[in-house]
């Protein structure tokens, strides 16, 4: 059994950082997540050597993880949704020139300098790409201040499989909530996938090494772009990852992740309760995304009820993995509001229930 | 050598007497790559990065240095310097440079810069890690003028003068003055080495590899950020033979920016 303590959602990010041998963390303050750098700033380099710098700007932030990650190194940066915005030219050059590295967006409520309150109003920037061009992150959506933890290390493990940027989406409440979390054990700095690809000053017994996005020729970027996707289509097929609840007897399913996958959990409970057979499936990657479960399990139940703290973003994916085979309905509260248990299984039994 | 050609006698004055070792005054630096140059003629950018190639080669530092290529004309910087190199997005090279540096300490880091890319869209960057004083070089070359997009106004663009996006000359009044970054940064305290120089003849091209060396050495006593800036050209967008390009810098471009030391290191100070 690892260490046991009890620690707000960023404190265990920044702790699991440290432990998952991460060498150089930039970034720039922004609630909800400063708590981040704060505890980086404290506790990193006494301990393991790493490299905390507070940069000028989210701009300056995420070249500083080009460079590092560029060099070898496991680099990661922090922000919330206006930082990830302003990150996002430099995110599009990483998946380019396929840099592993780790970006964390605890998500507040938008759109523009919005709330400071969660939100999952940045899914679609988040699963879709965000930037410039046809690329992909792998995408983690933690609910619970352990995962927030755990996901530090498999989100560097997979970044370094993949050669691939990896984005932890959490919102300000997991990332302010205090839970009791199991600590892993202190990794190697750096991983262990060598990186002889990573610009460390070029000896004689190889070629030169270059980090870059660039390639003027449309065949050559053509050529690029489909594996790329080639890479995206592997990690569809190998690194889907979710968790179910009660769907074994389910009429109807509900869906959500992160923050209200929690939420709907207590509504599976009380719905139950009450005799209805609710079932949940819980995306833990929004990219990739489970649809197969989904497209499975559309032919067995009456209906999916998808629930998110944002306008209906997720919900399209899961309508595109059901393939028209269910109804598909959507619950969501904006703009910093954190809908009850309550209200969505009122909502549950109008639209299903009563046919309202 | 083939027998059967006649030659003049001037030919074989040239080949066998003067082509030989001890009067060879230059050489390609094995540190460049044997990749043509996409430079026009007479451009700056060439001779840059061969004196900086030059450089690493004379001191043997190809397997410390790492460099960080800009978007700009010298975008491409990576395929003619035999060093491991980094291509950053538009004014984030110093950003990009500091990532490298700080996990990789002992490293000798350089970025190459143009003024639009340096001293328009990565100012912030370029402030900031000269007042963090990262150990890294920048080499600011400044066209006074946007290259690669063919010719627009820079930050660097004197007053009057005509660029494409300023076709009855820079008017100071609504498009703002040149700015001088290098006195700019000559200011702040984590900068250890600022000089400006040009290649627009050959003693000034001696001076600037002498400002390059010179910053290398203190990247090895990690001594804080070294700047130097390269009043170039661009005949191209100038609209110039390359002659008239450098005859513009010596005329116009110097006398607004004037060459020399704007900090030099404390110790060396007489
Ligand atoms: C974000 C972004 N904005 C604009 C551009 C277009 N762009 C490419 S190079 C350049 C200016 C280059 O001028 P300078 O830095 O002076 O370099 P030079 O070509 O003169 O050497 C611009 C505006 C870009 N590539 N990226
Ligand atoms: S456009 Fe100007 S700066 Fe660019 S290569 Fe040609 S002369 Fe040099
Ligand atoms: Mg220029």
């Amino acid at each position: 059994m690892g260490e046991l303590r009890l620690m707000k959602g960023n404190e265990a990010l920044a702790e699991a950082a440290i432990r998952a041998g991460c060498d150089a963390y930039f970034g720039y303050p922004i609630t909800p997540q400063s708590e981040v750098l704060e505890y980086l700033s404290r506790e990193a380099s006494n301990r393991t050597g790493m490299i905390v710098l507070q940069a000028e700007s989210e701009v300056a932030s995420i070249n500083m993880i080009y460079g590092a990650a560029g060099a070898g190194k496991r680099a990661m940066t922090s922000s919330s949704s206006p930082g990830i915005s302003l990150m996002q030219e430099g995110i599009s050059y990483i998946a380019a020139a396929e840099l592993p590295c780790l970006i964390v967006n605890v998500n507040r409520g938008g759109p523009g300098l919005g709330t400071i309150q969660p939100s999952q109003g940045d899914y679609f920037q988040a699963t879709k790409g965000g930037g410039h061009g046809d690329y992909k992150l792998i995408v983690l959506a933690p609910s619970s201040v352990q995962e927030m933890a755990d996901f530090v290390r498999l989100g560097f493990d997979l970044a370094d499989k993949y050669r691939n940027p990896v984005m932890i989406l959490a919102d300000g409440a997991i990332g302010q909530m205090m839970e009791k979390v199991e600590l892993f054990e202190q990794q190697p700095k750096g991983g262990t996938i060598p990186k002889p690809w990573a610009t460390t000053g070029k000896t004689k017994d190889r070629e030169r090494n270059i980090i870059t996005s660039l390639h003027i020729d449309p065949r050559e970027m053509e050529k690029i772009n489909l594996r790329l996707q080639a890479k995206y289509k592997e990690i569809q097929e190998k690194e889907v990852r979710y968790e179910t609840f009660k769907v074994e007897d389910a009429e109807y399913i509900l869906t959500a992740f992160g923050l209200g996958a929690r939420i709907c959990k207590k509504v599976v409970e009380l719905g139950r309760e009450k005799g209805y057979k609710i079932g949940l499936i819980r995306p833990i990657t929004l990219f990739p995304f489970p649809s197969k479960i989904f497209k499975e399990i559309s032919t067995k139940v009456k209906g999916i009820l998808d629930v998110e703290m944002n306008a209906g973003q997720m919900v399209e994916d899961v309508r595109l993995s059901v393939e028209g085979k269910t109804k598909v309905e959507f619950y969501g509260r904006m703009g910093g509001i954190i809908p009850t248990p309550e209200e969505i299984l009122d909502y549950f039994e109008k639209i299903f229930l009563k046919g309202e | 050598m083939d027998e059967s050609i006649v030659r003049t006698e001037e030919q074989e004055f040239l080949e066998e007497d003067i082509c030989v070792a001890e009067n060879l005054v230059y050489k390609k630096p094995k540190t460049l790559t044997d990749i043509d140059l996409h430079y026009c003629p007479g451009c700056g950018h060439g001779v840059v990065h061969r004196l900086l190639m030059e450089v690493v080669e004379e001191m043997d530092i190809q397997d410390k240095v790492i460099g960080v290529a800009p978007v700009g004309c010298a975008v491409f910087a990576y395929n003619y310097m035999d060093i491991d190199m980094q291509e950053a997005a538009h004014g984030r090279a110093t950003a990009v440079a500091t990532g490298i540096i700080r996990v990789l300490p002992d490293k000798l880091v350089f970025t190459y810069q143009g003024d639009g890319d340096l001293a328009a869209i990565g100012t912030a960057e370029t402030l900031h890690t000269c007042n963090r004083g990262e150990n890294i070089l920048i080499v600011f070359i400044n066209n006074a003028v946007y290259g690669m997009t063919s010719g627009q106004m820079a930050p660097t663009t004197l007053p009057g003068m005509v660029t494409t996006t300023s076709p009855f000359g820079r008017d100071v009044k609504t498009m703002g003055y040149p700015l001088k970054m290098t006195d700019l940064v000559a200011q702040l305290p984590g900068t250890y080495y600022v000089t400006r120089q040009a290649v627009n003849n050959a003693s000034n091209v001696r001076k600037t590899k002498k400002a390059i060396q010179k910053s290398f050495q203190y990247l090895q006593q990690k001594k804080g950020t070294c700047f130097i800036e390269v009043v170039s050209n661009c005949p191209s967008n100038w609209k110039m033979t390359p002659v008239e390009a450098n005859k513009f810098v010596e005329e116009k471009l110097i006398p607004f920016y004037p060459l020399g030391d704007l900090k030099v290191p404390k110790e060396e100070l007489k």
